[in-house]
């Protein structure tokens, strides 16, 4: 019997794996923190400068979308509503809601607009149409904004530090390829679902 | 829903006539098109070969002496080619034929700048950014937001205004009818004070210009070079015949 193999059958099992643990520990350290702790590091965020509550509006008001949220008579479409559009209804307050009391004050009153913080801006060169996709198209607003409609908050808004896009606030209804939540809207999300509708479009069909 | 279409013939095939006896050179067009397309106005360092000019007017000449000399002004642009060179020597696939349209598509943020495709082009219609656009403070509100600007390091060229193409879509389709002929118009045709230039979709046998772009007195340049230009021109004069055959030998002296 020689003398190394005496001491190695005599080496407790966890000293024997320490480098192995070591290593283990090392790998789902990083991991975690690569796939869990820096992703939202990515992303600066800011609240917006007024909370709103689309179920209020969606449910007790009984309102649609296209209400607040319409085509102008060119086709385009107009987005967010103006400050006039929200006080054809909040002239005076509705309910007893706080915050419906200081967006009053606040905007209605002194005539400002909201700058609210646009998720769903797209980089200059990316041409999007809601008439051919609504209109022409015959999707649901929630197929890409998922239940934005139906929250009572709406989300902070978030940025890709590096690139300055906005994160999807349809979620993964936007962001349907994306593997993490974290995820901005990117070009795969507009191709995947053109290619499994069949529509496979030339460059120009999306860009300007 | 229409499956995908892989020929030139898709639903469009937009193509130009340019009148060269009517044209009398005054560069509108290429007014128009600087301020339709966002193009900066051009450093001072800038000269005729660095500058960006999407379309250029110049000169084309007889060679003769008077009184037999004579001169026409060619306004010049990318031809969006059936068969355009440009876009088989991009290694970026910066460049696309537009299947549905038969529009050569430049799309900006791809391209790595390399030029091949300026080398390529033999009509000399494609220009590249040597400096970050710059507009002269307030004339940012001046911008075209229906098209993006270009920073420095990529070639552009005409895409026939193709953003109009998709502003008239949407407002044909929100009423719920297809697009009229008059409503996509390139701004270039539209500035023309002589009407020079007809523009429109050659699938439609009733358009003004498919009316006139067999007509005998219509060509187009460098026709053997095999790559079947969608801009043809007009004119009644021979030797403007003969020399868009061989090209043009002189300097192109007009910018813009």
């Amino acid at each position: 019997m020689s003398t190394a193999s005496t001491r190695g059958t005599r080496r407790s099992p966890l000293a024997r794996h320490l480098g192995t643990l070591m290593f283990l520990a090392g790998l789902i350290g990083a991991l975690a923190f690569g796939w869990i702790v820096f992703p939202p590091l990515m992303y600066s965020s800011t609240e917006q400068p007024i909370q709103f509550n689309h179920k209020i509006h969606m449910g007790e008001a009984g309102m649609a979308c296209a209400d607040c949220h319409p085509f102008r008579d060119d086709g385009t479409f107009a987005g967010l509503p103006t400050t006039a559009q929200c006080a054809e209804c909040h002239e005076e307050p509705i309910g007893d809601s706080p915050l419906e009391k200081a967006f009053i004050d606040e905007y209605v009153r002194k005539g400002r607009e909201v700058e609210w913080l646009v998720y769903s801006r797209q980089p200059m060169n990316a041409y999007f149409s809601h008439v051919a996709h609504v209109t022409v198209g015959k999707l649901t607003c929630e197929e890409c904004h998922g239940d934005h409609g139906a929250t009572e908050t709406i989300p902070p808004y978030q940025v890709n530090r590096i690139s300055g896009y906005s994160r999807a606030v349809g979620g993964a209804a936007t962001a349907g390829r994306a593997l993490l939540p974290t995820e901005v809207m990117r070009m795969d999300t507009c191709s995947d679902c053109h290619e499994k509708h069949g529509r496979r479009s030339p460059c120009l069909e999306c860009h300007k | 829903m229409s499956g995908p279409k892989e020929t030139p013939q898709g639903a469009s095939r937009y193509g130009m006539v340019i009148d060269l006896d009517r044209c009398n050179g005054c560069g509108a067009c290429m007014v128009a098109c600087a301020v339709e397309n966002n193009v900066a106005p051009a450093p001072q360092r800038a000269n005729d070969r660095n500058g960006i000019t999407l379309l250029r007017v110049f000169p084309m000449r007889n060679g003769r002496d008077y009184p037999e000399s004579r001169q026409v002004f060619v306004p010049m642009t990318c031809q969006q080619c059936d068969a355009p060179p440009c876009e088989s020597v991009c290694p970026q696939h910066a460049v696309e034929f537009d299947w549905t349209t038969g529009i050569v598509a430049q799309i900006p943020v791809r391209c790595l700048g390399c030029r091949y495709c300026m080398v390529a082009c033999p009509y000399h219609a494609r220009a590249f950014n040597w400096w970050d656009p710059e507009w002269p403070e307030g004339m940012e509100s001046t911008l075209n937001p229906d098209i993006s600007t270009r920073s420095r390091g990529v070639a552009e060229k005409c895409n026939f205004c193709h953003h109009r193409r998709q502003v008239a879509r949407e407002r044909a389709a929100h009423e719920g009818r297809e697009v009229r002929e008059d409503e996509y118009q390139p701004a270039c045709v539209e500035a023309c004070p002589v009407g020079a230039i007809v523009f429109g979709d050659l699938n439609d046998p009733d358009s003004a210009v498919a009316k006139v772009y067999e007509a005998p007195d219509a060509f187009a340049f460098l026709d053997k070079l095999g790559t079947k230009p969608k801009i043809r021109y007009r004119s009644r004069q021979e030797w403007v015949h003969a020399m868009a055959r061989q090209g043009v030998p002189e300097k192109e002296v007009t910018r813009g």
